[in-house]
């Protein structure tokens, strides 16, 4: 395959497998993605369908046991991260690939200051001194939006809203100027007006510093408006990649279009009915190899029951893995 | 409107919860949850209490439920008032007000039986002689609820833990229902839920309010959610209401300033529509209602705030037929 200068991640067949009592938990199942310089991309998908467990995958902080990484790649670069040694990847995590997370709360120390936390990674991956390191990290905190920052950063989370502790871990991922940010949830915990402004700061510092992002969440409406490719995930595969705009408007998938169909939207008229997808997504743990979703699908075929459907490349830019769409049977 | 039309009235609540004070350690400090909201909910009809979190919502409806007892304020349910009421006959009148909520894992007690929790209101009933049904008569009831929100009545002897958290939620809605209240208190009953599940269960919600002429009081911080399910939505802000309206009216003409600020901010999942759209972006957070304010709660993080709006509360005004709104601009 052709390299493609501006790829920075390339994802290949990407397999999580966790041990437990009760079987395997292919979490992620082969899973496959390219993301470009400065793009914004989307991974969708309910709970439990492997969407952080890609990413942290992606950055190797797969708890193990019981996790593993049972195949595939992951190229940073062209260089496989999945072969590289733990200081190699030490260099690259939180340097040139960082994260935030969902809950603010639990992913800053509550005993150290957030100068304490900041400046350790700025003075560890850019060996700058304590106090060219605390220059930098107000200055990041500035720009994350976070007034008299001076002051507060030789405050502890506790003293910090919801939102602020948002902004303080984006100040934080963003301070070694990374490639590519991971945000795993990032508004998820937030109400719906916070969720704005922090979301409007992530697009307005990710463009600014060019960085790329990859955007875990559940809403639909969050994906609609900050990314430009977007993947939606069920029961740890991807069944439908492509460009945010084409997706939303011909989802091909009959999950995608479930799952678009399902949400409640300010723009509806009233008395529509909201359409579900029934049932329940699956558990997990010992997957038939056919496709996950046909219990739930109303275009079910005797094939889906038997095969994992091919992936098949559109025109239009979208890949999608559906036995409606794949001709050879 | 007739009187018999009304089902609920709440008239000026106050929910205030004491902390700090006491010997030597200063005055007394309340957190003011709920500061003074009135409004009615009429037979048959649904009411969305919408705000962001710490707006009091889950309060007030507890405060209704006299999970909490109010401060002050009267709470009148088919004309009793309810703040007044004591023991015997606040079981009594509460038969007919029952509440959902938000999780479905902590709202089940894990050591009983989806059947047992089902069945467990009519035998609390059944012991105040309230109700007298039969083991055998609650025994059907309790299927034909298990049937009616979905659930196998097979499933009658599993444990919670043996369940999704749709089919949770379900259980959470069969109890509800257990003794035929007319009115359900929904706090937040969708808001743990996946999309894919959270559309059954709203479409849940709206059949059985069809069937048994349920009212709903439906809490919940998604604005998309309320407008689906709601037949007049209520804008909470620290404690007060800011604006009351039509479902259809409040999202075609928004006039309280936050309300255009939280409608402005709801992603629409939609990309061409999302390009286009104006956002107002709040600045700051949602104050803590720990203090005394004489002005207007949303002063701090108004766009359009004047003078006077510090100085007093703004008073509620009936702008048009059942649109009232609590702002100075109006």
């Amino acid at each position: 395959m052709a390299m493609n200068e501006d790829i920075i991640l390339q994802v290949k067949n990407l397999r999580t497998y966790f041990n437990t009592d009760e079987g395997i938990v292919k979490a992620v199942d082969g899973v496959s993605f390219d993301l470009r310089k400065g793009e914004t991309l989307g991974i969708v998908g309910e709970s439990g369908s492997g969407k952080s467990v890609t990413n942290l995958s992606v950055i190797n902080m797969i708890p193990s046991p019981p996790g593993r990484i049972a195949g595939g790649e992951i190229l940073y670069h062209g260089k496989d991260m999945l072969k590289m040694s733990k200081k190699e990847i030490r260099q690259i995590r939180g340097n040139k690939i960082s994260m935030i997370f969902q809950d603010p709360m639990t992913s800053l120390n509550p005993f150290l200051r957030i100068s304490t936390q900041m400046m350790e990674t700025i003075q560890l991956h850019q060996g700058l001194d304590k106090k060219a390191a605390k220059e930098k990290a107000i200055e990041m905190l500035k720009l994350a939006g976070i007034p008299a920052p001076e002051k507060r950063i030789d405050q502890y989370p506790h003293q910090f809203s919801g939102g602020m502790r948002q902004r303080v871990m984006i100040a934080m991922a963003l301070s070694c100027n990374p490639e590519i940010l991971i945000a795993d949830e990032p508004t998820s915990a937030l109400d719906v007006t916070i969720q704005a402004q922090i979301l409007d700061l992530m697009k307005d510092l990710t463009d600014r510093l060019g960085t790329a992002v990859i955007l875990i969440t559940h809403s639909l409406g969050v994906v609609a408006g900050t990314c430009d490719t977007v993947c939606v995930m069920y029961a740890g595969r991807f069944v439908e990649r492509g460009p945010t705009d084409v997706i939303f408007e011909s989802p091909m998938h009959p999950y995608t279009q479930g799952l678009i169909r399902s949400v409640p939207r300010l723009d509806r008229e009233d008395g529509e009915r909201l359409s579900s997808i029934r049932g329940q997504p699956p558990n997990v743990i010992d997957l038939p190899d056919c496709c996950p979703f046909y219990p739930r699908c109303d275009k079910a075929m005797d094939i889906c029951r038997k095969k994992y459907p091919k992936w098949k490349t559109l025109d239009d830019g979208r890949t999608v893995g559906c036995w409606l769409y794949s001709e050879d049977k | 409107m007739a009187a018999s039309d009304t089902l609920l009235e709440v008239k000026d609540l106050k929910m205030h919860f004491p902390f700090g004070g006491g010997f030597l350690r200063g005055p007394q400090k309340y957190i003011y949850a709920v500061d003074g909201i009135t409004f009615e909910l009429k037979k048959g009809e649904t009411l969305g209490l919408v705000g962001e979190s710490g707006c009091g919502k889950s309060t007030t409806a507890r405060a209704i439920a006299q999970l909490h007892r109010p401060t002050s304020g009267e709470v009148l349910l088919n004309g009793k008032d309810l703040t007044k009421l004591k023991d015997k006959d606040l079981i009594a009148a509460r038969k007919g007000m029952q509440m959902v909520f938000q999780d479905p894992y902590a709202s089940l007690n894990p050591r009983m039986t989806a059947g047992d929790i089902i069945a467990e209101p009519m035998r609390i009933y059944n012991g105040h002689g309230i109700l007298s049904l039969s083991g055998q008569e609650i025994d059907e009831r309790v299927e034909q609820l298990m049937e009616r929100v979905g659930l196998s009545r097979f499933f009658k002897n599993r444990f919670p833990h043996e369940f999704s958290g749709g089919q949770r939620q379900r259980i959470g809605i069969a109890r509800a229902l257990a003794l035929r209240p007319e009115l359900v208190l929904c706090d937040e009953p969708v808001s743990a839920l996946d999309v894919s599940i959270q559309a059954q269960i709203l479409n849940l919600f709206k059949d059985l309010q069809e069937e048994f002429g349920l009212t709903y009081l439906f809490i919940a911080h998604d604005l998309a959610v309320i407008k689906y399910i709601s037949t007049r939505v209520a804008v909470m802000y620290l404690g007060t209401i800011a604006e009351v309206a039509n479902s259809t009216d409040l999202y075609k003409n928004p006039l309280h300033p936050y309300t255009q600020a939280l409608l402005s901010a709801v992603p629409i999942p939609d990309p061409k529509i999302e390009r286009e759209r104006k956002r107002i972006i709040l600045t700051g957070d949602v104050p803590s209602p720990d203090k005394v304010r004489p002005g207007c709660p949303f002063y701090d993080r108004c766009s359009k705030r004047m003078d006077h709006c510090q100085q007093a509360k703004p008073p509620v005004k009936d702008v048009e037929s059942g649109h009232q709104v609590a702002c100075f601009l109006y």
